[in-house]
C-alpha cells in the first residue's frame, strides 16, 4: 500500500532527525579515536594505566586542579588503581596510606581550636591546591581550573575528549589568529573562534581559546612500570585515571548488570512459556 | 466494582473480616475482573506504569535519607555521597534517574494506545481525564526531580520553566516569587522543590487508584473497540492478564536494565555533572528529552506569553480529546483516514521532539540560504517546529471534522469474532 510507505518513509525520516547530533554554534575538531579498556559491557579498568595516570595527575595536573569527591581510601577500593586484595578495607592498604600521609588537610587542633596542617588519612578527601576560587583564578589568569573528580562526565566526548584536549592544548594557532596572552589554541575544545581570527571567514579554524598552558611534554612523568613517557601516552593514562575517578563503581555496575541481565532473560523466558500455557486453550 | 462478587469467604474469620471491612473481597474481585480475551501487548503498559510508579517511590524514599536539599550541599551529597560513598548508591540513583525516562517511554505509550483504539471515548472521559491529569502531575514530578542533584542544566532548567510562568497576566509573578521563595532560583527553591517532589508521587498514586477505579466501572476498552457483549468474550484477569502483563514487565525491565547497568549516563546531559553556577549559563540550555516537543511548540512562537499559551494549549487538547473526536467508531482499526492522520501526528511530535533540541537558527538544510519571515530563516529548526506545531493543533480540527463525515469500514459485531479460530470456540476456563 503506497500510504503505508508514505507514513514508514516519514517515520524514517523522522528516526534519522532524532538520531542526528545535537547542533551546537560553537566549534571543534573531531576527537581523536582512542581504544579504551573500560569500553563495552565487559569493560575493565587497566589497573597498571590507572597508575601511571594517578602519578600523571599527581606530578602534574593536582597542583592546579582540585579532586574533592575522591577519598584516598577510593585509590585502594575494588577496580581503583591501588587496589590490592590483601586489604579488603582500603582504609589498611599500606600503599594508600602513603599516599594520604604525602597531602597536609586542614584541620582544627582539638585542644586550643587553632586551624592546623596535618598530615591526610586515608578517610580524607583529596585537598584543593587552592584555598578557594578567588585564589584559584588569580592564579590562572581568571580561569578556574575544574574539579576533576566529575570532569569525564561533565564533557561531552568523555575520556577521549580529555585526551584530545590536553593533547591538542597549545597547537600552534593557525595563521590569521591571534591569540591573547594567558591563552592558548586547542582545535579540541568546544569554543567560537570568530573574536580572535581575522582571515578568509570561510576558512575560520574550529575550536577554541583555553587558559590552561599544555601541561603535558614527553618525559614530563617517569613511569614506575618503565612504559615510555611520551606525551600521548601520559594524556592517554590521566584520561584513563579520569574515568576511574568520575566513575569508580563502573566494574561493580557492568558485572552487577551480567548477573541482572542473565537472571531477567530466563525469567522472562519462564513468564512467557507460563503465558503460552494458560493461554493455550483460550482463543484471543 | 461493577461486575458481581464471585467471591465466597471459606473460613471463619474471612466471614467475620468481610463483614466488617470487605478487603479480600476487594482484592478478589480485582483478580476476577472480566477483561476482554483480546488485549494485545499495547494493553500491558498500565501495568508496566504501575510498576514504574512503584519503583520510584521506593528508590525514591531511600534517595531522599541520604540526600541534602541545600544550595552548598546538594549537588555533593548527590555525586560523592550517592553515587561513590553510600552503598548500591550508583544502582538506586541509576534506577531512579533512568526509571523517570522509562516512566515517560511508557506512559507515551499508553495513551498513544488510548488515543489509537479510541478509549477516551464514552463511557470512559473521565477514565481519560484522570489519565491526562496523572501525565500532568507526571511532568511536574520529574521537572522538580530534576532539580534536586544541583547542577548546571538542574538550576538553569528550573530558572527557564518558572521564568515561562512569570509571562502569565497577573498571576504570573506571584506564583514564580512563591515558587522560587524569594526573587530568582536559590536555596528556598530547591527547598520546595524537594519537598513538592516527595509530594507529588503520592498523589499520582491517589490519582492512579481513582484512575483504576473509573476503569473497573466500564471496564477495558480493546483493539476492536467494540463493546463486551457476553462472558465468552471475557477472561478473568488473574491468571490470563497477570501472566500477560507480567512477561511485559520483564522485557520492559531488560530495557530498563540495559540503561541502569550498561548506558546510565546516556539520556543525561553533560552539563548537570558540573555544580550549579548562577554565573555562568550554559551554552545549550535543553530540557530533558520528554518535555522536548512541548519546548519547542514554546519556543517556534515569538511571544512569550502565546508562547506559554500554546504549550498549556498543547497538553489541553489531550483533555478535550473525547469531546473533540464525535466518531462513533472507537478503533482507527476500523477508521483509516483518521489513522493515517494520526501517524502523521506521531511523526510531527517527533519533529517537535527534535526540534526542542536544536538551537532554534539551526539549519535544516546545510548550506541552503533562505529568506527571513517572523524573525527566522525558512531554512530553520524554528520554522520545522512552527509547522510541526501548527500540524500538532490542526490534527484535533481535522479529528473533528472526520468524526462527523468519514466513511468508517465495517465494525465486526464482537470484539471476539475476529479472532476466533474453529478449534478454540471453547468456552475459556473459568
Ligand atoms: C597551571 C595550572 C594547570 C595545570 C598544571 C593543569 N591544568 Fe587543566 N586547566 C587549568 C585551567 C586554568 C583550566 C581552565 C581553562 C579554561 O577555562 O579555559 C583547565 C582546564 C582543564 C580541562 C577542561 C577543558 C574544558 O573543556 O573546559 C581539562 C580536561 C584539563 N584542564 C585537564 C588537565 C590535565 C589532565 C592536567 C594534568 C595533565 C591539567 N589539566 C593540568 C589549569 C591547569
Ligand atoms: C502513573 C501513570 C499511569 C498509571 C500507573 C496507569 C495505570 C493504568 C492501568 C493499570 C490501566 C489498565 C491496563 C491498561 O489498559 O493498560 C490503565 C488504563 C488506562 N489508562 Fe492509564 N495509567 C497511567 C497514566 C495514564 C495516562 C497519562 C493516560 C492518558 C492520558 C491514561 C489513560 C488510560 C486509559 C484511557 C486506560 C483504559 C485503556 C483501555 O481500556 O483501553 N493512563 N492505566
Amino acid at each position: 500500500m503506497t500510504l503505508n510507505k508514505v507514513l514508514s518513509l516519514a517515520a524514517l525520516v523522522g528516526a534519522v532527525f532524532l538520531a542526528g547530533p545535537v547542533m551546537a554554534e560553537s566549534s571543534q575538531a573531531p576527537l581523536k579515536d582512542v581504544h579504551w579498556s573500560f569500553e563495552g559491557p565487559f569493560g575493565h579498568y587497566d589497573q597498571e594505566q590507572l597508575q601511571r595516570g594517578y602519578k600523571v595527575y599527581r606530578e602534574v595536573c593536582s597542583s592546579c586542579h582540585a579532586m574533592n569527591q575522591v577519598a584516598f581510601r577510593n585509590l585502594g577500593d575494588p577496580g581503583g588503581p591501588f587496589f590490592d586484595p590483601k586489604y579488603p578495607n582500603s582504609n589498611d592498604n599500606p600503599k594508600v596510606k602513603s599516599i594520604a600521609a604525602d597531602y597536609k588537610v586542614s584541620d582544627i587542633d582539638g585542644d586550643s581550636g587553632d586551624v592546623i596542617k596535618r598530615p591526610a588519612t586515608s578517610a580524607d578527601y583529596f585537598p584543593s591546591p587552592y584555598a578557594n576560587s578567588a585564589a584559584a583564578a588569580a592564579a590562572n589568569g581568571g580561569a578556574i581550573p575544574p574539579d576533576m573528580s566529575l570532569l569525564v562526565k561533565a564533557r561531552e566526548g568523555g575520556a577521549a575528549y580529555i585526551y584530545s584536549v590536553v593533547t591538542g592544548d597549545g597547537t600552534a594557532p593557525p595563521a590569521g589568529a591571534t591569540i591573547p596572552p594567558g591563552k592558548y589554541y586547542d582545535p579540541y575544545k568546544s569554543g567560537d573562534m570568530s573574536a580572535n581570527f581575522h582571515g578568509d571567514p570561510s576558512k575560520m579554524p574550529v575550536g577554541g581559546l583555553i587558559a590552561m598552558p599544555p601541561p603535558l611534554a614527553d618525559n614530563k612523568v617517569a613511569f614506575d612500570d618503565g612504559t615510555k613517557s611520551t606525551i600521548n601516552q601520559e594524556a592517554r593514562d590521566v584520561a584513563a585515571f579520569m574515568q576511574w575517578a568520575a566513575d569508580p563503581k563502573m566494574e561493580e555496575r557492568k558485572q552487577t548488570g551480567l548477573a541482572v541481565m542473565i537472571f531477567l532473560v530466563l525469567f522472562s523466558g519462564l513468564l512467557y512459556a507460563s503465558y503460552r500455557r494458560i493461554w493455550r486453550d483460550v482463543g484471543h | 466494582m461493577s461486575h458481581p462478587s464471585t467471591y465466597e469467604p471459606k473460613t471463619g474469620i474471612e466471614r467475620w473480616l468481610d463483614s466488617r471491612l470487605p478487603i479480600v473481597r476487594f482484592s478478589a474481585d480485582i483478580l476476577s475482573f472480566p477483561t476482554p480475551r483480546n488485549l494485545n501487548y499495547w494493553y500491558t503498559f498500565g501495568g508496566i506504569l504501575s510498576f514504574c510508579l512503584v519503583v520510584q517511590i521506593v528508590t525514591g524514599i531511600v534517595l531522599a535519607m541520604h540526600y541534602d536539599p541545600s544550595g552548598t550541599g546538594a549537588f555533593l551529597s548527590v555525586e560523592r555521597g550517592i553515587m561513590r560513598d553510600v552503598n548500591y548508591g550508583w544502582l538506586i540513583r541509576g534506577i531512579h534517574a533512568n526509571g523517570a525516562s522509562m516512566f515517560f517511554v511508557a506512559v507515551y505509550l499508553h495513551i498513544l494506545r488510548g488515543i489509537y483504539y479510541g478509549s477516551y471515548k464514552a463511557p470512559r472521559e473521565v477514565l481519560w481525564l484522570l489519565g491526562c491529569v496523572i501525565y500532568v502531575l507526571m511532568m511536574a514530578t520529574a521537572f522538580m526531580g530534576y532539580v534536586l542533584p544541583w547542577g548546571q542544566m538542574s538550576f538553569w532548567g528550573a530558572k527557564v520553566i518558572t521564568n515561562l510562568i512569570g509571562a502569565l497576566p497577573l498571576v504570573g509573578k506571584p506564583i514564580t516569587t512563591l515558587l522560587w521563595g524569594g526573587f530568582s532560583v536559590d536555596d528556598p527553591t530547591l527547598n520546595r522543590f524537594f519537598s513538592l517532589h516527595y509530594l507529588l508521587p503520592f498523589v499520582i498514586a491517589a490519582v492512579v487508584a481513582l484512575h483504576v477505579w473509573a476503569l473497573h466501572v466500564p471496564g477495558n476498552n480493546n483493539p476492536t473497540g467494540v463493546n463486551v457483549k457476553s462472558d465468552t468474550d471475557t477472561v478473568a484477569f488473574h491468571p490470563y492478564y497477570t501472566v500477560k502483563d507480567g512477561f511485559a514487565i520483564t522485557l520492559f525491565m531488560i530495557m530498563f536494565a540495559v540503561f541502569v547497568f550498561y548506558l546510565p549516563d546516556a539520556l543525561g546531559k553533560a552539563d548537570n555533572a558540573i555544580p550549579a553556577n548562577p554565573l555562568v549559563t550554559p551554552a545549550h540550555i535543553v530540557p530533558e528529552w520528554y518535555l522536548l516537543p512541548f519546548y519547542a511548540i514554546l519556543r517556534a512562537i515569538p511571544d512569550k506569553l502565546i508562547g506559554v499559551l500554546a504549550l498549556g494549549g498543547s497538553i489541553g487538547m489531550l483533555f478535550a480529546l473525547p469531546w473533540i473526536d464525535r466518531s462513533h467508531v472507537k478503533s482507527m482499526r476500523y477508521r483509516p483516514t483518521a489513522r493515517m492522520y494520526f501517524f502523521i501526528w506521531i511523526v510531527a511530535v517527533a519533529f517537535l521532539g527534535w526540534c526542542g533540541s536544536q538551537e532554534p537558527d539551526g539549519k535544516l538544510i546545510p548550506g541552503l540560504e533562505s529568506f527571513n519571515l517572523i524573525d527566522y530563516p525558512i531554512n530553520s529548526v524554528t520554522w520545522l517546529s512552527r509547522f510541526s506545531a501548527l500540524y500538532y493543533f490542526g490534527y484535533f480540527v481535522i479529528v473533528f471534522f472526520l468524526g462527523l463525515y468519514e466513511k468508517p469500514l465495517p465494525v465486526p459485531d464482537s470484539l471476539y469474532t475476529p479472532v476466533l479460530k474453529p478449534s478454540a470456540v471453547a468456552a475459556p476456563a473459568e
